[in-house]
């Protein structure tokens, strides 16, 4: 516990708080670089996410993509980057953005996906054009597990950034490193610490705006479904029901 | 090519590290995650608490866990046990929730038959309601192997040997078939981790199959009738 004592000690040194290298400075850096990085992956992921969801088409590769990229080890992906493009900002930048690219899209084909089909079909029933299907219905149904890829994509983007900091001198990861080096575990630690800090600042946001996307129409029937559930209403409103004509 | 010929014994021998690392870690938070996503599952009040601890768990990165462990545990920072730590600790983080889903999925109907007919509580959990969760709870286990496998390389930069040390040492000397081989044999080893998880899936649960077939009908029709209009 004595170690914690030293690593807040160590965030509070007022030295820590100016010049270059400062704590302010690598915070700054580490939400510049995954804001820019979102942004990039965003705009490759999730129009081709919606895409997929909308026409159901190509998911099959989209599924294989996002879940083989899963298992790509992040650490390879920074360190063969940082051979090829060399020292500095590009080669986390672009690593990133591929570790990036699969919670966004499952985020936002599952989401447009998982707007009911008969809504769907209703919405193209009363005269909505495709692009009013895709704006005004798909999106703002889907956007909860939409904004769900989001707040895993940042997660993972903030936890790489740091890793990013063994290939390039910026970010939290940083003191980190730093303390690896000179063996002072109070940097280490507190490096962690504000990694950590980070990381919980954003999710918390981000699960807030999960909770605040859901449309109000949606919202007001979860609650009146969760306080008087008959057991067999999904069954009965939702499916077709094929009693003793097993396919 | 070359240099994975001439160092065919390293990349074994880190193989089998990196297996004695993250197979203890999958392991062990499958058989954590099971009975708390089950008291998630069974207790209003603690789901909320639960599945938002593993919420919170999943957020911190995992250099930082790594690094943030030791003081806790009072283990040395290299040393691998603190890294299965931290593997336990994202794979449950990931399993309870699944598990807790899995669990919730359960037709009541088939909760209440199981009661009526004379099953205890604990024979329903293993009788009834475990079978019926081992689907969903398998794509939980698959989940956590492929990541777990994926994450154990961080630890090379902390000083813990996995195939992770073959980036970290690649890198340093600029070596990129090192990389490369560490990033394909990674990615192997986690494919053939999930490859046995879905063998032994099938041979523990042989409805599963029909199962998914059946549930894969019933979510393409409607899709089908959509694209007809």
């Amino acid at each position: 516990m004595n170690l914690f004592i030293d690593a807040i000690a160590w965030i509070l040194d007022p030295a820590n708080w100016s010049g270059p290298g400062s704590i302010p400075q690598r915070i700054w850096e580490h939400v510049w670089i995954t804001a820019v990085v979102l942004l990039i992956a965003s705009a490759i992921a999730l129009p081709t996410g919606a895409l997929i969801g909308h026409t159901g088409r190509g998911r099959e590769p989209a599924v294989r993509i996002s879940g083989g990229l899963r298992a790509l080890p992040t650490l390879g992906v920074l360190t063969l980057f940082g051979i090829w493009i060399g020292i500095g900002l590009a080669a986390p930048i672009i690593a990133l953005v591929i570790l990036a690219i699969p919670p966004l899209l499952a985020g936002a084909y599952a989401g447009f996906e998982s707007v009911d089909r008969r809504t769907i079909d209703a919405a193209r029933a009363v005269g909505m054009r495709e692009s009013q299907i895709v704006g005004r219905v798909e999106l703002p149904l889907g956007m909860p597990i939409v904004v769900g890829g989001i707040r895993s994509a940042t997660l993972q983007i903030i936890a790489t950034a740091t890793l990013a900091a063994y290939i390039a001198d910026d970010g939290l990861g940083r003191f980190i490193f730093a303390g690896l080096k000179t063996r002072d575990y109070a940097e280490m630690l507190g490096g962690s610490i504000l990694v950590i800090l980070l990381a919980l600042v954003a999710d918390g946001i981000l699960a807030l705006t999960q909770r605040r996307v859901v449309p109000a129409g949606v919202r007001a029937s979860r609650i009146t479904d969760l306080r008087s559930r008959p057991t067999r209403s999904r069954a009965v409103v939702g499916q077709p029901i094929h009693e003793g004509n097993p396919e | 090519m070359t240099w994975l010929w001439s160092n065919l014994d390293l990349v074994g021998e880190l193989t089998l590290v990196h297996l004695a690392l993250s197979v203890p870690a999958i392991i062990l938070s499958f058989v954590i995650s099971v009975p708390i996503g089950w008291l998630a599952h069974r207790y209003r009040w603690s789901r909320g608490v639960l599945l938002s601890l593993c919420a919170l768990l999943y957020a911190i990165p995992s250099l930082a866990l790594f690094v943030a462990l030791p003081p806790i545990t009072g283990l040395a920072l290299r040393s691998p046990v603190n890294l299965v730590i931290a593997l336990t600790l994202y794979g449950i983080a990931v399993i309870v929730r699944t598990a807790a889903d899995a669990f919730d999925a359960v037709e009541p109907d088939v909760r209440q038959s199981a009661t009526a007919i004379g099953y205890s509580a604990a024979g329903r959990f293993w009788g009834v309601e475990l079978p019926l969760a081992g689907p969903v709870l398998l794509s939980g286990l698959r989940v956590v192997v492929v990541s777990t496998v994926s994450l154990a390389t961080v630890g090379a930069v902390i000083g813990v040997e996995s195939l992770g040390s073959l980036f970290t040492d690649g890198f340093q000397r600029g070596i990129q078939a090192e990389i490369l081989t560490g990033i394909v044999a990674t990615i192997v080893l986690a494919l053939v981790l999930d490859w046995l998880c879905v063998v032994g899936g099938r041979l523990l649960m042989p409805w599963s199959r029909a199962d998914a077939a059946t549930s894969r009908a019933r979510l393409s029709t409607p899709v089908k009738q959509a694209d007809t209009v």
